[in-house]
């Protein structure tokens, strides 16, 4: 286990391993360890060892399809799989078997890549703990005391403890980031626009975007490149050409020049968190990049706004869940007893504060004040991010302002909603962002660094993190799960 | 004139839904086919699915642009979708994709035939959206214990347009909807088959004093899917209101159902139950923006419509208004005009009561017999025009009589054979003989002594009696011209 992706192709290659034998191994390991864990939700054995045999053919052959064939996957569980259950973590679509793939799987099933399971996620993937899915929390693979973060929380405790060799999430405000950072992964939000979002059940569709978790930079830039590029059935992805992220990988950072936002570095926040980013910013420093003072003071007014957004979106997104065509139905004496009762059963209480707000603030007389606001401080948090990457090639800052927490700890809403505070601004402005380990606490705990790029700049952002993490070691430390 | 006429003006303002005759759905590759199978015609986007998205159908953007042109709509350079919010089953999403602040186009009008010549009925928007599904009961609405929803309507393209309230009475509504109608199916855009729900009706109205210029409280009347239904409801609406007001009512602003079967409008809900639909833009599509290149290319292949083309029949063929009025319903049946007018017109004579004549002859006769007046209708017509022109040739040439044409018209429409098969086979030809019909005429007259006398009394009516026998003593085959004239002589001798 613990082999990133491209050394295990590499072990294919040489005919060292087989395709199969490592989905064996890794549904061994799933079966064995997944139940402290609970990394996933559903687990497809015998799909990934068909489609193992079929990659280990292929490899035999010397046709393999792509640097993918034959790698174990991961995928959370808002990914549309035709004739696998899609439960988004919600009681509402426990039985919900959608009959298409979407883009993203189709893309990896057509890469050769081996689908294992579905994994964990806070209800329809809102939260930042994985402790709100309908069905079980998820552990830290590194304390199992503690959250790995969410709401990706499954794909991310699943790299994390060698139950995947990559996997993918959704990041709506920081969902991919957060976890790899408490995880101690690489994570990735591309582009809006650049992972097409078909197939992807919504939370708020136009945060919303696919992006992989890895166990190091590689890693992340063969998996966002098999899924990356324009999509007809997704009006909103983005037609430009992808270019190849693992060829550009050892360009290094001299002579770059990155931001340093004074607005991440509040009163407050874990020291370590502070220590061990700004000593990342420092072997950076060393590898020849320029730092430079940046400032984006609309940073504390995003978290408001994008709690007004994204209920918004949300509210609507999942006004379609009424027990009429698909999912969970409660009987009842008519109609709207019916979905009333559906609704009341199907979602869970941070779902349904979502749904309400994100209802009081379209509706009519407030609209302007909240939603309408809350745009404006969008197009805010925008401009100043361009106006930041005239100055600058890349902006380094922390990930999460705190180290994984316990299970239960955060209680209060408003607390959890503060771990996302350094990722939402990343969605509001629609541009690329990575968390990459940058060292751990005194407890042993990761503690993720976030490397944010221009618009369709990946290959930048990934090309300053793979320069980093080849002159750190953090990589090479693994938790300890038996 | 209605009841509300003197004391009281009413205003109208129409919103119309029309389906777009897209081969494929709004937004997803579903075939728009009327009539298929429940649920046989759906996807995962038009069924909402978790995870699907909707894209653009760009057909149906050149057909709003087309309806837009035409109007003389102002099409905006870019413009968005929005999402609007309400529960009800046989919508997938629980909202619809609309447009909102950002219509496709604005401010264009639509000219209207009303009573005092012709209006200008200005239109205020006109925007692409989605249509829902079809909800499907079990016995009556009321008594139903189950309802089955069909989604095969889920997303098929509708374009709303709305009109400034700036009709006038219900006469002029229903005036508006025709004209509406025409232009749209010139256009090709929409088939115009009210029945199938292809053109829909909402009705905004309110009356206000005589010489007020304030905007009385407005009601909406939903289900109005014939123009008999937009004529009847709004006069029973006008009706009510003034009723209401005259008893010093006030009215309550809400929308109302007409029943067309009670011949009612019937309150649906109040304002303080309106839905309040929650618009914001629709983030899974980014704003459509409208090349100014196609517009113009779209403006340049606009056909001639309707009202050009009553235009140059007044003036071309010396139609009379209603006549042109009554062809500019389908385009179909201006070009069955068309063909059949080219086809007679090389023939001998000037002709120039010819398309009048041909028009008469598809109002009262080919209109009679077709199931509509639709591209469908007509184009399955067992009398295609050169069928109907030999028929008038007939007439022209004298071979038969206009009567006994009508005769044979019913039997080309049955059998589908041509006229001169007909005329010859059942031996129809008219009697022209002067010997043989003044033998007729001699008899007819022995045997009503009573007419002659009324006749050389001056009561000249007496002569169409006489006619009347002559005509029904040879079966109607008698040439009525010559009928006349040998009558007449005979009457005048002695």
């Amino acid at each position: 286990m613990y082999r990133p992706i491209h050394e295990l192709t590499d072990a294919y290659r040489r005919g060292d391993l087989t395709p199969t034998t490592v989905a064996e191994d890794y549904l061994a390991r799933i079966g064995k360890l997944d139940g402290k864990v609970g990394a996933y939700l559903t687990v497809v054995r015998d799909q990934a060892l068909a489609a193992a045999r079929e990659s280990e053919l292929r490899w035999r052959a010397g046709s393999p399809r792509g640097p993918l064939d034959g790698a174990p996957i991961a995928v959370k569980d808002v990914l549309c799989t035709a004739g696998v259950r899609t439960t988004c973590g919600s009681k509402m679509l426990e039985r919900f078997v959608p009959p298409f793939d979407a883009t993203t799987v189709e893309r990896l099933r057509a890469a050769g890549a081996v689908i294992l399971g579905k994994t964990n996620l806070d209800e329809f993937a809102m939260g930042s703990s994985t402790e709100h899915s309908a069905y079980h929390p998820t552990r830290n693979p590194w304390d199992l005391t503690r959250v790995p973060g969410g709401s990706s929380g499954g794909s991310a405790a699943a790299v994390a403890g060698g139950l995947a060799a990559g996997a993918y999430g959704s990041d709506t405000g920081g969902s991919i980031r957060q976890p790899a950072a408490f995880c101690g992964v690489v994570g990735m939000k591309p582009t809006y626009g650049r992972v097409s979002r078909y197939g992807l059940v919504a939370l708020a569709s136009s945060l919303d975007q696919i992006g992989p978790f890895a166990q190091d930079v590689t890693d992340a830039a063969l998996l966002l490149g098999a899924v990356a590029g324009h999509d007809p059935h997704d009006a909103t992805s983005i037609e430009a050409p992808v270019p190849d992220y693992a060829a550009e990988l050892t360009k290094g950072v001299a002579g770059l020049t990155l931001g340093l936002p004074d607005e991440y570095f509040p009163d407050g926040m874990d020291p370590e968190v502070e220590r061990a980013v700004r000593q990342g910013i420092e072997v950076l420093k060393g590898l020849g990049a320029k730092i430079e003072r940046v400032s984006l003071p609309t940073t504390p007014h995003a978290l408001a706004a994008y709690y007004v957004i994204l209920p918004a979106e949300a509210s609507s997104n999942l006004a379609r869940y009424d027990g009429v065509k698909y999912g969970l139905r409660v009987a009842g004496r008519d109609l709207i007893d019916m979905e009333s009762r559906t609704r009341s059963a199907g979602f869970g209480a941070e779902v349904k504060r979502r749904i309400m707000l994100g209802t009081y603030v379209l509706s009519a007389g407030y609209y302007d004040a909240y939603y309408g606001k809350a745009q404006s401080v969008r197009t805010l948090v925008r401009r100043e991010f361009a106006a930041a990457f005239a100055k600058v090639d890349l902006i380094v800052a922390p990930t999460t302002p705190n180290v994984p927490f316990k299970h239960g700890e955060k209680q209060d809403p408003l607390s959890m909603y503060l771990n996302d505070v350094f990722t939402i601004p990343g969605n509001l402005s629609g541009i690329p962002g990575l968390s990459v380990p940058c060292g751990f606490s005194a407890a042993g705990l990761p503690i993720g660094l976030q490397l944010l790029g221009r618009p369709l700049d990946e290959a930048r952002v990934l090309r300053a993190a793979y320069a980093y993490e080849q002159a750190t070691s953090w990589r090479s430390r693994r938790p300890e799960l038996s | 004139m209605t009841a509300a006429a003197p004391k009281y003006e009413t205003v109208i303002g129409l919103e119309v839904h029309a389906q777009l005759l897209t081969r494929s759905k709004m937004f997803c590759g579903c075939p728009t086919t009327f009539g298929a199978r429940p649920n046989t015609q759906t996807c995962p986007v038009c069924l909402g699915m978790p995870g699907s998205l909707p894209v653009v159908n760009r057909r149906a953007v050149e057909f709003a642009v087309r309806t837009a042109l035409a109007f003389g709509c102002r099409v905006n350079d870019a413009c968005r979708f929005a999402r609007k919010h309400y529960y009800y089953p046989d919508m997938p999403k629980n909202y619809q994709i609309s447009q909102y602040e950002e219509p496709l186009a604005e401010n264009g009008a639509l000219e209207i035939e009303a009573e005092g010549g012709t209006r200008t009925i200005g239109i205020q928007r006109l925007h692409l959206e989605e249509d829902v599904g079809k909800l499907l009961h079990e016995g009556t609405l009321e008594t139903a214990q189950a309802s089955l929803v069909d989604f095969n309507r889920s997303g098929v393209p509708l374009m709303e347009t709305v009109s400034r309230p700036e009709l006038r009475s219900p006469e002029e509504a229903a005036a508006y909807l025709r004209a509406f109608r025409s232009v749209l199916i010139f256009l090709g855009v929409c088939d115009g088959n009210m029945e199938e729900g292809s053109l829909r009706c909402d009705a905004n109205i309110s009356i206000r004093p005589r010489g007020s210029t304030t905007l009385g409280t407005k009601v909406e009347i939903k289900n109005l899917n014939s123009f008999r239904n937009v004529q009847h409801a709004l006069e029973f609406e006008e009706r009510r209101q003034a009723q209401a007001l005259d008893a010093g009512e006030r009215i309550v602003q809400e929308t109302r159902l007409w029943d067309a079967d009670r011949g009612y409008t019937r309150s649906m809900r109040s304002k303080e139950f309106a839905h309040d639909y929650r618009y914001f833009p629709e983030p899974d599509l980014v704003p459509l923006q409208i090349d100014r290149r196609w517009v113009e290319e779209i403006k340049a292949s606009l056909p001639e419509l309707p009202r050009a083309w009553r235009r140059r029949a007044v003036a071309q063929y010396g139609l009379p208004p209603y006549d042109a009025e009554v062809l500019t319903q389908s385009r179909a049946l201006v070009d069955y005009y068309e063909t059949a007018l080219r086809e007679w017109s090389p023939a001998s004579g000037a002709g120039a009561e010819r398309p009048k004549i041909l028009s008469n002859w598809i109002m009262s006769e080919l209109l009679r017999v077709l199931p509509g007046d639709d591209e469908r209708a007509i184009a399955a017509s067992p009398i295609p025009p050169a069928r109907l022109v030999g028929l008038l040739q007939l007439i022209e040439n004298a071979t038969i009589s206009g009567k006994i044409a009508k005769d044979v018209f019913q039997k080309m429409f049955d059998t589908g054979d041509d006229a001169r098969t007909i005329v010859e086979r059942d031996g129809l030809t008219q009697v022209a003989d002067e010997g043989a019909l003044g033998q007729v005429i001699e008899s007819v007259m022995a045997s009503n002594p009573k007419a002659i006398d009324d006749y050389r009394r001056g009561k000249k009516e007496a002569k169409g009696a006489l006619v009347g026998q002559v005509m029904k003593a040879t079966r109607g085959k008698a040439n009525p011209a010559l009928v006349n004239r040998l009558l007449e002589d005979k009457l005048s001798q002695t």
